[in-house]
C-alpha cells in the first residue's frame, strides 16, 4: 500500500462528495423553485442519477478492482444485467425493510421507494462497481478482517456510514419542531447522505492514520 | 442442604435489591407528587370574612347570611362528561351547506331554545375545568371551590369523606333539606349530609341506563312533593356511553335526547324561587375518556336558568368561558350561604346585577360587592393558609395583599360615597378581579411544588442501586463469589442504622417516617457493599471491570435512557421502541455475520469455511439468522399496527381494532374478528403443544402434562364462550338474558380457576419426564456397585445424583458409538433436557389466559404474536450465545435488553399508554358484571393485571433467556448435518431415538454456576429496568416546571414505578419457579436411586 493510492482513493471520494453537490446546484439551473425540502423526490432522482454516474465513471477510469480475466461481450452483458437486477433488488428489500421498522405501508409508497433507491445508491452501487454481483464477495467484505484492499475498506466505512447516518435521520421525527425536514423520510434521506459523505471524507483519513497496522492478505 | 441455603440466598439477594429500589422509588414520589394541605376550618354566617359592615345590612335578615338569598331553592343536574359541545346546535361549518350530522351534536335542543325565547332567563357557559378530570376530584372542586391535587387522582374508587369546607356542609348546618338522587360516589364524599338520597353505583361503566333510570323513577314526583331545598341529581349515562362506545356512536345520541327530555321536563316544574343549574363535571376525549387535560376533557357545559329574569344583558354569540369552580361561590351568595372556606373560585359577578329592571348603577354596586365579599373570603384563605404552611410564595402573596388592600379601601370610600362615577366602579370590579384570579393562579403554582431534597436524595438511591446492580451482575460469576456474606454483611448494616434511626426519632419524640426510615436501611446497606468492591478495586485484582456493557447495547441503552427527557419521544415511544428493538435485531444478525459466527448462506458456493471464527465453529447459516431477524421485525411491525393514540397527537388514528368486539355494528365483520380471535387462540394452543412435543415433554403421564393436554383446550373454549356471549350479550333474545348473565359471570371465573388449578399442577409436580425403564437394567446396577449400600445421608447423595448423569451421559456416548440396532437403554430419561423451560412455557401460557381475558377479544392476536416474538427473538440470541459446557454460564446485555424493550413494546402493542385516561378500566367486570360492591382490592387487581400485563409475562419468563440457548444445543449439529428439506421430516418424527444432548442438564451438573446465573439474569433484568426508571426520575425533576410535566413526565414515572415492582415480583416468582423444578429434578432423581437399589 502507498501513499499514491490512498491519494487516489482520496481524489475519487471527493468526486463522488462533488456529485452529491451537483445534484444540488444543477437541477437549479433548470428548474424553476427548485429546494432540497420542497422538490425533495426530484431532488433524490438527481442525487441518485449523479451518484450513479460518477461512480460508474470512476468504475470505468480508475479501475481499482484489477480483475482483467478476459471476458467475451456476452459475460459482459449478463453482468450488466444482473448489476441492475441487484439493484432494483436490493431497492425492495430496503423498502420491506423501511416498512419493517415503522414507514407507513401504504401512504407515501413513492417517497419511501426513492429512499430506499437513495440508500441504495449509496451503498448498493458502489459494492456492485468494486465487487461485481458476486454475494460472496460482499458478505466477505462486510465481516471481520474480510477486506483486502484500500478500495474495500473505503467501501465498507462509507456503507456502514450510510447506513447509520440514514438510521440517525429517524430520530427527529417524533419531535415537535415542526420543521419541514422532520417529515418522513427527508430526515432520513438527508442523514444518509451525510452519512454517505461523513464515510467519503473520513475513510482515506482513517486509512492514512491507521496505515501502519493495516496489512491486507492478498487475495 | 448447602444447594437450598444458595437458591435461598439468590432470591434473598434479589428482592433485597429490589427492595433498594422501592425505596429510592419511594422516597422520590414522597418529594416528587405532592398533597394539599387541606384545612378544615368552616366559615358560618356570624363570622363576615373580612371587617368592614356588610352591604343592606344584611346580617339581621332572615334567610341572609354574608348577601340576602336570590334563591330558596336550587335544581342541581350534574351530567357526568356533558362537553361543552354537546350543549351546541348542530351548525354547518360553510354557510348555505347542511350541517355535518355527528351524534352528539344538537340533541340538547330545550337549552337552545330557552336561550333564544328567554335570553334574560339563562345563560350557557363554557367552564374550563381544572385537571385531572376524574369524577371525584371534579365534585370535590364543584363543592368546595378549590383544586384537588394530583395525587388524588388515583383514590377515583376509594374515595373518602370531604374534610374541606364545602357547599353540602353550609347547606346543611343552614337547615336546608337536600335530595340526591344518582352517582354513588356522593356517599362516600358527604355520608349522611342528604335528608333523602337515591344512590346508585358508578362503577359498572358499560351499564347505561341503571342509574339514569334509577334518577328518573324519583326526580318529578320527588320535585312534585316539595319537600326539598336543593335537589341534586347526578346522570351517568352520557359518561359510561362515552367509555363504552365513544362520543360518536347513535348510543350518545339516544342518551343526549334523553337528557334533553328530563330538562325540558325540569324546566315546565321549576317555580319562580328556584335555580335550575346544569353543569357537566368534566368532558371527553375523541375516544370518550377522561382524566387528563386535553382541550377537549377540560372544557365542560354549564347552563343557568331561572323562571325570573337573572341577567340584565342578552347572552353574548360565543359562550363566555369561565373556571369551572366560580360555580361554587355563585351558588352559594344565591342561596345566602356563606362561601365555603377553602374556595378560591371568582364569583360570577353579572348573576347579581338583579335581573333586567334593575337600575344600572345599582346593578353595578350589587356585583361589586359580591365580588368583594369573594375576595374577602379568599384573602382570609390565603392568610391562614400561608400560616399553616410555607408554601405559598412570601413575594406574590404579598403582592396580592397590596392589591386586597388598596380595593378594599375603594370599596369602602365607595359604600360610603354611592353617587360615584361609573368609571370607578369599573377599575374596582377590575381590581377584584385580578385578585381574585391572582390568588388562584398563586395557588396553583404553590400546589405543585415539589421537595427537591427528597427528590435528590430518591434519584441518588435509584442510581447506587443500579450501579450495584451492575457491579453484583459482574461479581456473581466471578468464582470468589460467596452468596450469603455478601447479603448478610450488608443487611445487617441496613437493619442496624435503620434501628439506629428509629430509635433516634423514638427519643426525641417525632413522627417515624417509614418512608425516610425506609431510605435509611436501604442506603445503610448499600455503602457497605459498595464499599467492599471500591477496597477491591484498590488491589491488584479488581474484582470487576468498569464498564461489562458492550459498547453497541449501551448506546441502544443511552439512546433509551435519553428518549426519556423529550415529552416528544415520551408520547411516541409506543412507536420509537420497536424501532430501538428493530434496530437491536438487525444488529445482532449483522454482528454474528461480522464476527464469523454464521455459515454462508446455502445457494453460495462454500469455499471460505468458518475456520477463523473467535468463539467456536459458527452453528447457523446466514439465512437462518437473517429469516429470524426479518420474522421478528415483521412480527413486531404486526404488533404494532395494534396501536393506541396518545391524546397529544391529534392527527394520529388509534386502532380500531382495540374495541371490543360488542362495539362492532356490522354483523358480518364482527363474525369474522371473532372467527380470527378464536384462530387466534387455538394458534396459542397448538404452538405450545407442538413446542411441547418436539422437545418430548408431551409424553410424560404427570399430571401438568395432562393438564396441558386436557385443560388447556378446556381453556380456549371456555375464553371463546365467553368472547362470543361478551360480543353478542346485547344481540340475545330476552328469555337467555338470564342464562348468558350467568354465564357471562362463570366462565371468566372457571378459567382463572382452571389456570389457578394448572399453575398448583404443575408447581406440584413440575418434573414432566418419561421414564423408559428398559431391559438393560443391569447396566445400571454395575454403574451402582461402587458405592456400598443405599446411600444413607445427603453427602452419599450429593455424590450419587451427579454420578448417575455421569453414566447417562456415557451411555449416550457409548450408544453413539455402538449401532442403533442393539436395542433399547437402560433409563432412557426423554425430556430431561428441556425439563426447566418446559415448566417455564407452562407457566407462561397458563399465566397468559388469565390475563388475555381481561383484555378485549382482539388483543388476542398480540398476545399470539407475543408468543411468536419471544420465540424467535430467544432463537436469534441462543444463535449468538455460545454454550458453555461447564460454566459459569453467562447471560449477555443484549438479550436482557432486548427482552426489556419487548415487554416494553408489547405494553403498547396490547392497547396501553401511560397516562391515566387510557387505562382499561372494564377489566374490572371481567367475571364481575356487576360491579364489586365495596371491596377495591379486587378491582384494583384486575385492572393492574390487565394494565401490567406484559410486565408480568416477560419477567416471569426472564429465566428462559438463561435457559434456552441450551435447549437449541440440540438443534444446532442437526441443522448442520440435515439439509432444509429434511428438516420437516425430523419434526414430523421427534419420538425416533436420537442421540439426546445433555442441554439444561448442563446447568445442573454445575449447581453452583447455575444459581450465580440466575442471580446474574435477575440483576441484569433489574438493571435494565432500573436505569429506566432513574431515567423517568431524573427526567421528572429536572423538567419538573415542563409544561408536560403532569400530562407527560409524571404518569410516565408512575406507570414505569409500577412496572418496575410489578416486574420485580414476576422475576422473583419466574426464578423460584426454576428453582422449585430444579428441587424437583433432584428428588427425582433421588428416587430414581433408591428404586434402582431395591
Amino acid at each position: 500500500m502507498k501513499d499514491t493510492d490512498i491519494k487516489r482513493l482520496l481524489y475519487s471520494n471527493l468526486l463522488c462528495i462533488f456529485s452529491v453537490f451537483l445534484s444540488i446546484f444543477i437541477p437549479s439551473l433548470f428548474l424553476d423553485n427548485f429546494s432540497i425540502l420542497e422538490t425533495h423526490l426530484t431532488w433524490l432522482c438527481t442525487c441518485s442519477a449523479s451518484v450513479t454516474g460518477v461512480n460508474l465513471l470512476l468504475h470505468l477510469v480508475v479501475k481499482p478492482n484489477v480483475s482483467s480475466r478476459r471476458s467475451s461481450l456476452s459475460h459482459k452483458v449478463t453482468r450488466v444485467l444482473k448489476c441492475c437486477i441487484y439493484f432494483l433488488l436490493s431497492c425492495f428489500f430496503l423498502h420491506i425493510i423501511f416498512v419493517l421498522y415503522g414507514a407507513p405501508l401504504i401512504e407515501l409508497v413513492l417517497e419511501t421507494f426513492l429512499f430506499a433507491v437513495i440508500l441504495s445508491t449509496f451503498t448498493t452501487i458502489p459494492c456492485l462497481c468494486l465487487l461485481g454481483p458476486n454475494l460472496k464477495a460482499w458478505l466477505r467484505v462486510f465481516s471481520r478482517n474480510g477486506v483486502t484492499s484500500i478500495w474495500e475498506n473505503s467501501l465498507q466505512i462509507t456503507t456502514i456510514s450510510s447506513f447509520i447516518g440514514a438510521w440517525l435521520g429517524a430520530f427527529p421525527i417524533p419531535l415537535d419542531w415542526e420543521r419541514p425536514w422532520q417529515v418522513w423520510p427527508i430526515s432520513c434521506t438527508l442523514g444518509a447522505t451525510f452519512g454517505y459523505v461523513a464515510g467519503l471524507v473520513s475513510s482515506p483519513l482513517w486509512i492514512y492514520w491507521n496505515r501502519k497496522q493495516l496489512t491486507y492478505k492478498s487475495n | 442442604m448447602s444447594w437450598l441455603m444458595q437458591k435461598v440466598s439468590v432470591l434473598l439477594f434479589l428482592a433485597w435489591v429490589s427492595f433498594l429500589f422501592y425505596a429510592g422509588i419511594a422516597l422520590f414520589t414522597s418529594g416528587f407528587l405532592l398533597t394539599r394541605l387541606e384545612l378544615t376550618n368552616q366559615s358560618s354566617c356570624q363570622e363576615p370574612p373580612g371587617p368592614g359592615s356588610l352591604p343592606w345590612g344584611s346580617q339581621g335578615k332572615p334567610g341572609a347570611c354574608w348577601m340576602p338569598s336570590r334563591f330558596s331553592r336550587v335544581v342541581l343536574v350534574l351530567i357526568d362528561a356533558l362537553r361543552f359541545d354537546f350543549a351546541q346546535p348542530q351548525r354547518s361549518r360553510v354557510p348555505g351547506e347542511p350541517p355535518v350530522s355527528v351524534p352528539f351534536l344538537g340533541k340538547l335542543g330545550s337549552l337552545q331554545r330557552i336561550l333564544e325565547t328567554q335570553p334574560h332567563h339563562a345563560r350557557l357557559y363554557q367552564s374550563q375545568v381544572d385537571p385531572p378530570t376524574t369524577t371525584m376530584q371534579r365534585l370535590k372542586a364543584l363543592t368546595t371551590g378549590s383544586l384537588p391535587t394530583f395525587i388524588d387522582a388515583g383514590s377515583n374508587f376509594a374515595s373518602h369523606a370531604i374534610v374541606e369546607d364545602n357547599l353540602i356542609k353550609q347547606l346543611t348546618s343552614a337547615g336546608r333539606r337536600i335530595v340526591f338522587m344518582g352517582d354513588d360516589t356522593w356517599k362516600d364524599l358527604f355520608p349522611g349530609a342528604f335528608s333523602q338520597a337515591f344512590f346508585f353505583s358508578s362503577f359498572n361503566v358499560r351499564d347505561l341506563h341503571t342509574v339514569d333510570n334509577g334518577i328518573l323513577e324519583h326526580l318529578y314526583p320527588t320535585m312534585d312533593s316539595g319537600e326539598w331545598d336543593v335537589l341534586i341529581a347526578h346522570f351517568l349515562g352520557v359518561d359510561h356511553c362515552g367509555h363504552k362506545h365513544g362520543p360518536n356512536h347513535p348510543e350518545m345520541a339516544k342518551k343526549l335526547s334523553q337528557m334533553d327530555q328530563v330538562i325540558q321536563g325540569l324546566i315546565e316544574r321549576l317555580e319562580n324561587d328556584t335555580l335550575l343549574v346544569v353543569a357537566g363535571d368534566h368532558g371527553m376525549t375523541m375516544n370518550g375518556d377522561h382524566g387528563g387535560d386535553s382541550e377537549l376533557e377540560v372544557s365542560a357545559a354549564l347552563f343557568l336558568y331561572s323562571p325570573t329574569a337573572l341577567f340584565s344583558t342578552v347572552p353574548p354569540e360565543e359562550p363566555e368561558v369561565i373556571p369551572q369552580v366560580s360555580l361554587v361561590p355563585t351558588l352559594a351568595l344565591l342561596l345566602g350561604l356563606p362561601i365555603p372556606f377553602g374556595n378560591i373560585g371568582e364569583v360570577m359577578a353579572e348573576l347579581f346585577s338583579g335581573g333586567s329592571d334593575s337600575h344600572p348603577q345599582a346593578s353595578a354596586l350589587a356585583q361589586v360587592s359580591a365580588l368583594h365579599i369573594n375576595a374577602q373570603q379568599v384573602s382570609r384563605f390565603l392568610h391562614t393558609y400561608s400560616a399553616a404552611t410555607q408554601d405559598l410564595q412570601v413575594k406574590e402573596l404579598h403582592q396580592l395583599q397590596k392589591l386586597f388592600t388598596k380595593a378594599s379601601a375603594s370599596y369602602q370610600q365607595l359604600l360610603q360615597n354611592p353617587q360615584e362615577a361609573e368609571a370607578s366602579l369599573r377599575t374596582l370590579t377590575a381590581e377584584l378581579q385580578q385578585f381574585l384570579r391572582g390568588a388562584r393562579a398563586i395557588c396553583i403554582e404553590s400546589w405543585a411544588r415539589f421537595s427537591l431534597v427528597r427528590m435528590a436524595g430518591g434519584a441518588a438511591l435509584l442510581a447506587a442501586a443500579c450501579f450495584l446492580c451492575l457491579l453484583a451482575s459482574q461479581l456473581a460469576v466471578s468464582p470468589g463469589f460467596l452468596f450469603r456474606p455478601s447479603l448478610l454483611i450488608p443487611v445487617a448494616w441496613g437493619l442496624t442504622w435503620a434501628m439506629l434511626y428509629a430509635g433516634l426519632l423514638v427519643t426525641i419524640g417525632s413522627k417515624v417516617d417509614l418512608v425516610v426510615l425506609g431510605a435509611v436501611a436501604a442506603t445503610g446497606s448499600l455503602l457497605p457493599f459498595l464499599w467492599k468492591v471500591w477496597v477491591s478495586w484498590g488491589s491488584s485484582r479488581p474484582l470487576v471491570p468498569l464498564l461489562p456493557v458492550p459498547r453497541p447495547v449501551l448506546l441502544l441503552l443511552l439512546i433509551r435512557l435519553a428518549t426519556f427527557f423529550s415529552d416528544s419521544f415520551v408520547v411516541a415511544e409506543a412507536r420509537a421502541t420497536p424501532f430501538l428493538l428493530g434496530s437491536l435485531i438487525l444488529f445482532l444478525v449483522a454482528h454474528l455475520h461480522w464476527e464469523g459466527q454464521l455459515l454462508p448462506p446455502k445457494l453460495l458456493t462454500i469455499s471460505r469455511l468458518g475456520s477463523s471464527a473467535p468463539t467456536g465453529p459458527p452453528r447457523y447459516s446466514g439465512t437462518y439468522a437473517l429469516r429470524l431477524g426479518i420474522g421478528l421485525l415483521l412480527c413486531t411491525r404486526l404488533a404494532g399496527l395494534f396501536h393506541r393514540c396518545p391524546e397529544e397527537t391529534p392527527a394520529c388514528h388509534s386502532s380500531p381494532w382495540l374495541s371490543p368486539l360488542a362495539s362492532m355494528v356490522g354483523g358480518q365483520a364482527k363474525n369474522l374478528w371473532y372467527g380470527a380471535c378464536v384462530g387466534a387462540l387455538v394458534a396459542l394452543l397448538v404452538i405450545v403443544r407442538l413446542w411441547l412435543r418436539r422437545y418430548g415433554n408431551l409424553k410424560s403421564p404427570e399430571p401438568p402434562v395432562l393438564f396441558v393436554r386436557w385443560g388447556l383446550p378446556l381453556m380456549v373454549l371456555g375464553t371463546a364462550a365467553y368472547w362470543a356471549l361478551a360480543s353478542g350479550a346485547d344481540e340475545a333474545p330476552p328469555r337467555l338474558r338470564a342464562l348468558v348473565a350467568g354465564a357471562s359471570v362463570v366462565l371468566p371465573r372457571a378459567v382463572v380457576g382452571l389456570a389457578a388449578l394448572g399453575l398448583m399442577l404443575l408447581l406440584w409436580r413440575p418434573v414432566a419426564v418419561l421414564v423408559k425403564a428398559g431391559a438393560g437394567a443391569s447396566r445400571t446396577r454395575t454403574i451402582l456397585t461402587p458405592f456400598s449400600g443405599p446411600p444413607t445421608c445427603q453427602a452419599d447423595l450429593d455424590y450419587v445424583v451427579p454420578q448417575i448423569y455421569r453414566h447417562m451421559q456415557e451411555e449416550f456416548q457409548g450408544r453413539l458409538e455402538r449401532t442403533k440396532s442393539q436395542g433399547p437403554v437402560t433409563v432412557a430419561a426423554y425430556q430431561l433436557g428441556s425439563v426447566y423451560s418446559a415448566a417455564m412455557v407452562t407457566a407462561l401460557i397458563l399465566l397468559a389466559f388469565p390475563l388475555l381475558l381481561l383484555h378485549v377479544e382482539r388483543v388476542s392476536l398480540v398476545f399470539l404474536l407475543l408468543f411468536l416474538q419471544s420465540f424467535l427473538l430467544l432463537h436469534l440470541l441462543a444463535a449468538g450465545t455460545s454454550v458453555a459446557t461447564t460454566g459459569p454460564f453467562i447471560v449477555l446485555w443484549q438479550a436482557v435488553s432486548a427482552w426489556a424493550l419487548l415487554a416494553t413494546q408489547t405494553f403498547y402493542s396490547t392497547g396501553h399508554q401511560p397516562v391515566f385516561s387510557a387505562i382499561h378500566w372494564h377489566a374490572a367486570f371481567v367475571g364481575f358484571p356487576e360491579g364489586h360492591g365495596s371491596s377495591t382490592w379486587l378491582p384494583a387487581l384486575l385492572v393492574g393485571a390487565n394494565t401490567f400485563a406484559s410486565h408480568i409475562l416477560f419477567a416471569v419468563g426472564c429465566p428462559l433467556l438463561l435457559l434456552w440457548p441450551f435447549l437449541c444445543e440440540s438443534q444446532g449439529p442437526r441443522k448442520r448435518q440435515q439439509l432444509p428439506g429434511s428438516e420437516a421430516e425430523a419434526r414430523a418424527s421427534p419420538e425416533e431415538e436420537q442421540e439426546e444432548p445433555l442441554m439444561e442438564m448442563r446447568l445442573r451438573d454445575a449447581p453452583h454456576h447455575f444459581n450465580a446465573a440466575l442471580l446474574q439474569l435477575g440483576l441484569k433484568y433489574l438493571f435494565v429496568l432500573g436505569v429506566q426508571i432513574l431515567a423517568c426520575a431524573l427526567a421528572a425533576s429536572i423538567l419538573r416546571r415542563h409544561l408536560m410535566v403532569w400530562k407527560v413526565f409524571a404518569p410516565k414515572f408512575i406507570f414505569e414505578a409500577i412496572g418496575f415492582i410489578v416486574s420485580s415480583v414476576g422475576l422473583l416468582l419466574g426464578i423460584a419457579l426454576v428453582m422449585r423444578v430444579d428441587g424437583a429434578v433432584s428428588s427425582w432423581f433421588r428416587r430414581l436411586v433408591l428404586a434402582q437399589q431395591r
